[in-house]
């Protein structure tokens, strides 16, 4: 047949591509998802067979991932981002404009087989919104007449690559620059300064900068380069967390889009600090039209001699490979990066064994955050001392931050560490008053308006880089269920209080929402809070219900005038239930409705 | 008996103690101290995903299986706090799948019901999810009935890492976890999956049930109705042979 000739040829070239190598599933399910449209079942037992893995694990990777599907999803799959910051763009009117266009409801693919819609988690275009992806290519700032040509391209079935150009537009909006993004590196500069320093001094610069990890968490980068360096293994690996998914967050997308030398430089340099010769940049699958312009700079740098054998001249050899996620936020925990890196779902590790010491294929690895990497190459440069001046006792150097929700400028924002809220919030741009900032992204903080003097650093709010506003005509309560959505969708399923607590949570916001809720289901939350902050395997489930519970002790009128009664309500309404039999008797007087019946 | 010679922790209290590179849950098991427990079995590498094992270990929370025991280490264990956390964690996993005890096979053998007595699990308490997991009676031999899963992985790993077949995983994520077998079809018949396999025995509810051997031993007389978990400790799930 030739349809299946074809599809053995497509899928054989991927393999061969990707070396037969069951560690590279990740990519290579993404490749031959591009070629043929989906998973089937007979595909993936010969990806399985070809890379010698049981056919379940292949399978269990290909069912975690939101970006693969293994079942047909229509020529067309259309996903909108679904962040607070899209809401309050208007996303969800322009989706249900575009199914009713399409005759679709959400979720559904057409009888036709030609197209399905539905909403996906933080695309990373907050400052641009609102987003969507159109087989997986990131679309901005959609608008109703948007909505109706794309609808007509669809129907007529143009390919999405004759799309019309500016829709694909993906803006940089950097706003204010401080050290990093004003930097006046020249590629090769700051690698050729640290190779001249040499490793252990090298590493001895990062310590005295006082650098600490981007993602939010600030591990101090010296120690955990040293500890990576000291580890004993037969290989050293260098990663890069590019897999920016926490809502709000999209400074490491402008990175890799103007600054991608300076990522990839502060990769090497990490590489000759800790002993690696392979450095591998794990980008997330949002982010998959970034993967062809970071190549050509990769290929740029192989040709300079920055990257390859005998890197400047020097006896060290380095190289870099871009790896593409598939729609799992978890994969930004670093112990599930490393799973999806090796081909598996990303669920976190038990740890310790910390990835210093036992990470990518169980050797020591160190995994950093863009942002990191890239203010590795100032302090090559400029030394740690120089670095360590700028910012905060306890937080040297500068944050970039991203900015979106109620201001009248979104983007990027660099400052260096201890601006305080209100600084960002004035440069940004503010109209009528601010209710709210949320830092950090769902798993962050709630700051309500007496917090604003708060500053950003590790001594007072800690940060990846977001910052969502909320003005006064914002719902608190809806920020908060949708962020709890975000969660359950979100979670990887691996302990117990995550996987079923985050829905129980999701649900509980769901009854609030429809007006069934009581005081008992504010009590619920907390517990549940509880629970989950202690006996979590990983962060996101001890952070899931932040949100939630700042917004119920600073926001609680939001919850309250929700409240059917102050005492238990269940979820179940017998009136609502028994509407079905009203449309099937066709009735539909007095008599038919429970509160009638209860008076007389 | 208690060699002198080794380093000790404290459960509950009571020293307990342990060879180094020991988990608190292998320590305590040793020792006869029952911590109550899901996915963990002596026989496998730690899960930690279960987390009915969670203890506060010199104050922090953990799970008992994959911390190690440190000398002088303070453990608490069966607190009302932990208990209280235990419980809900139970009542989660009840409500996640479709748990009909008196209609299941394994009641009275069920490592989650008897561990929901332990910890004086009354109701379930949330809302139930019912999700739709249909059984798969493909195999001659052997039943799975998925509406029990408690995502352990104690199958994957049995089969896995004793049988050497990788006959199950778990696929999907988050809320839509659930478990696969490694067949083309989906179906359990289609995989090589013997009753024989350590797999088909280790399952702690009833996913895994072998056939034609239904309540040989009547409700009453099953390994948790003659006495509780907690005082059985040590003891592996039943075997076919024992149920």
């Amino acid at each position: 047949m030739p349809a299946t000739m074809t599809t053995t040829s497509a899928l054989q070239s991927v393999l061969a591509r990707q070396g037969h190598d069951g560690t590279r599933l990740m990519q290579i399910l993404r490749e031959t998802q591009e070629a043929l449209g989906w998973l089937s079942p007979p595909v993936l037992t010969e990806i399985a067979r070809d890379i010698g893995w049981p056919r379940a694990r292949v399978e269990s990777t290909a069912g975690f991932y939101s970006f693969f599907h293994t079942r047909p999803l229509g020529r067309y799959r259309v996903l909108w981002s679904d962040n607070i910051t899209d809401r309050m763009l208007g996303n969800i009117d322009l989706m249900q404009a575009m199914c009713e266009k399409l005759w679709l409801e959400p979720g559904r693919v057409s009888e036709d087989g030609l197209v399905s819609v539905d909403t996906t988690s933080c695309t990373g275009m907050c400052d641009q919104g609102p987003a969507l992806l159109v087989n997986y290519r990131a679309v901005t700032r959609m608008t109703p007449r948007r909505v109706e040509a794309m609808v007509d391209l669809i129907r007529a079935e143009t390919p999405v690559a004759a799309w019309p150009a500016e829709w694909f537009a993906v803006e940089d909006n950097i706003r204010r620059k401080d050290i990093l993004l004003g930097n006046a590196l020249v590629p090769g500069e700051a690698l050729a300064a640290a190779l001249e320093r040499g490793a252990a001094a090298m590493l001895d610069e990062i310590k005295r900068s006082g650098l600490r990890g981007r993602g939010g968490a600030g591990f101090g980068t010296g120690l955990k380069w040293e500890a990576c360096r000291d580890a004993m293994g037969e290989a050293h690996y260098v990663i890069c967390n590019a897999d920016e998914g926490e809502p709000g967050t999209f400074k490491d997308r402008v990175l890799l889009t103007r600054y991608a030398d300076l990522v990839f430089e502060g990769m090497t340099i990490a590489g000759h600090v800790v002993g690696a010769k392979k450095g591998l940049l794990y980008l997330r699958g949002e982010y998959r039209y970034l993967l062809e312009p970071l190549e050509s700079v990769l290929a740029a740098r192989r040709a300079a001699g920055l990257l390859g054998g005998n890197i400047l001249g020097q006896p060290f050899d380095f190289d870099i490979e871009v790896h593409l996620g598939a729609g799992a936020y978890i994969c930004g925990e670093e112990s599930a990066l490393i799973e999806s890196l090796e081909g598996k779902p990303g669920r976190p590790r038990i740890r310790p064994p910390f990835p210093v010491t036992h990470g990518y294929l169980g050797q020591p690895t160190t995994v950093n955050n863009v942002e990191t990497l890239a203010a590795a190459c100032l302090v090559a440069k400029h030394g740690g001392e120089w670095y360590s001046k700028v910012g905060t006792t306890k937080s040297a150097g500068s944050k970039i931050l991203s900015v979106s929700g109620d201001v009248e400028r979104p983007g990027i924002y660099e400052y260096p560490f201890g601006v305080t809220v209100q600084q960002v919030l004035n440069d940004a741009g503010i109209e009528g008053c601010t209710q709210a900032v949320q830092v950090s992204g769902p798993s962050g903080v709630t700051l309500g308006q007496n917090e604003l003097e708060r500053r950003i650093a590790f001594e007072d709010i800690p940060t990846a880089g977001a910052l969502m506003v909320f003005d006064c005509t914002r719902d608190m309560f809806e920020v908060a269920r949708n962020f709890a959505h975000f969660f359950a969708h979100e979670s990887c399923g691996f302990c117990t209080p995550c996987r079923v607590g985050t829905t129980v949570v999701a649900r509980l916001m769901d009854k609030l929402a429809t007006g069934h809720g009581s005081p008992y289901d504010i009590d619920e939350m907390f517990k549940m809070h509880r629970l989950m902050q202690g006996a979590s395997h990983c962060g996101l489930g001890n952070s899931a219900c932040n949100p939630m519970f700042d917004t119920l002790n600073k926001f609680r009128p939001a919850y309250e005038r929700r409240l059917k009664s102050l005492d238990y309500e269940p979820a179940f309404d017998l009136d609502a239930a028994l509407s079905q039999a009203r449309q099937m008797t066709g009735r539909d007087d007095a008599a038919a409705h429970l509160a009638n019946v209860e008076e007389s | 008996m208690t060699d002198n010679t080794l380093p000790t922790c404290l459960i509950d209290g009571e020293e307990v103690p342990f060879t180094p590179g020991q988990t608190l849950i292998q320590a305590a098991t040793a020792a006869g101290k029952y911590i109550p427990h899901l996915c963990w079995h002596p026989d496998f590498a730690a899960h930690g995903s279960c987390k009915i094992c969670t203890v506060k270990a010199d104050g922090r929370f953990g799970a008992a299986c994959t911390i190690e025991a440190r000398a002088g280490m303070t453990v608490e264990n069966r607190t009302t706090e932990l208990d209280d956390k235990r419980r809900t964690l139970l009542q989660l996993l009840f409500v996640e799948g479709n748990h009909f005890c008196p209609s299941c096979e394994k009641s009275g053998n069920c490592l989650l019901q008897a561990t929901a007595y332990e910890v004086g699990m009354m109701s379930p308490h949330f809302d139930h999810f019912y999700p739709d997991r249909p059984v798969d009676a493909s195999h001659p031999d052997v039943l799975l009935d998925f509406n029990r899963c408690i995502m352990c992985e104690l199958c994957v790993r049995a089969s896995r890492d004793v049988d050497g077949k990788n006959i199950f995983a778990l696929s999907g994520r988050g809320i839509k976890s659930h478990l696969i077998v490694n067949s083309e079809s989906g179906r359990i018949k289609d995989t090589d999956f013997s009753a024989g396999d350590r797999a088909a025995e280790v399952c702690p509810v009833g996913v895994i049930l072998k056939k034609r051997v239904g309540f040989a031993v009547p409700i009453g007389g099953r390994k948790y109705d003659v006495s509780p978990v907690s005082a059985q400790v040590g003891a592996q799930a039943p075997t076919r042979e024992e149920a």
